[in-house]
């Protein structure tokens, strides 16, 4: 149980809470917008997890292929969505 | 430098916890992708950098910065991607908080939310 355990769970958490707006909506891009988010943390809590195991030379790179995985997932997902104005659910929003 | 690098993580991790509360909290989704991508960003750099002062200088630190560089270049191109997306297959904003809505002397209706048929 070092600093770095603490960290991780802070990140464990903070992502937990966004599971609820993927699941809330209330459109497609809200819920994109928060996997977004959730991968941006998934790279802190690589990043962090390599050094609770002092092999952070491994999970680095990890933590590096996910960034590039997240931003090319979401990127594809928003040209889909912009070519295809139909498969998007206009739920009309409340603040 | 421990503590230096303990220190800047904590500010990062709570740069993510805003993020986290602006998505949960801001109405509407304009304003969820200004809470998300500027504050992610500044987050997850000062979490890396912390992890970066708390490694020394290392092959893994550069590689930390590699990951900061391009999270710093790629979180605003993706928001920026998922709201032009989201203009342009008409998502609408949320012009008005709730307590106008009930109250007689509100200043006149935003045309968008005729629009959105209210």
């Amino acid at each position: 149980m070092n600093e770095f355990t603490i960290a991780a769970s802070v990140v464990v958490f903070i992502t937990a809470t966004l599971f609820w707006r993927i699941v809330l909506g209330p459109s497609v891009y809200n819920r994109l917008l928060a996997t977004g988010a959730v991968g941006t943390n998934a790279i802190a809590l690589l990043a962090i997890t390599g050094f609770i195991f002092e092999r952070p030379e491994m999970f680095v790179d990890l933590a590096l292929t996910y960034a590039l995985l997240n931003f090319i997932g979401t990127v594809a997902a928003a040209k889909y969505l912009e070519n295809h104005p139909d498969e998007v659910d206009r739920t009309v929003e409340t603040p | 430098m421990n503590i230096v690098g303990l220190i800047v993580m904590s500010v990062g991790l709570f740069f993510l916890g805003v993020s986290s509360v602006g998505l949960f909290r801001l109405p509407g989704f304009f304003a969820r992708v200004h809470a998300v991508s500027k504050s992610e960003t500044l987050g997850i750099a000062l979490v890396l950098g912390g992890l970066m002062i708390h490694d020394g200088v290392s092959l893994v630190s550069f590689k930390l910065a590699l990951i900061v560089v391009f999270v710093a270049i790629a979180n605003p191109v993706a928001a920026h991607l998922l709201t032009r997306a989201a203009v342009r297959t008409g998502i609408l904003p949320v012009s008005r908080p709730p307590a106008f809505a009930s109250d007689p002397n509100a200043p006149p209706a935003n045309p968008n939310d005729a629009a959105r048929g209210k």
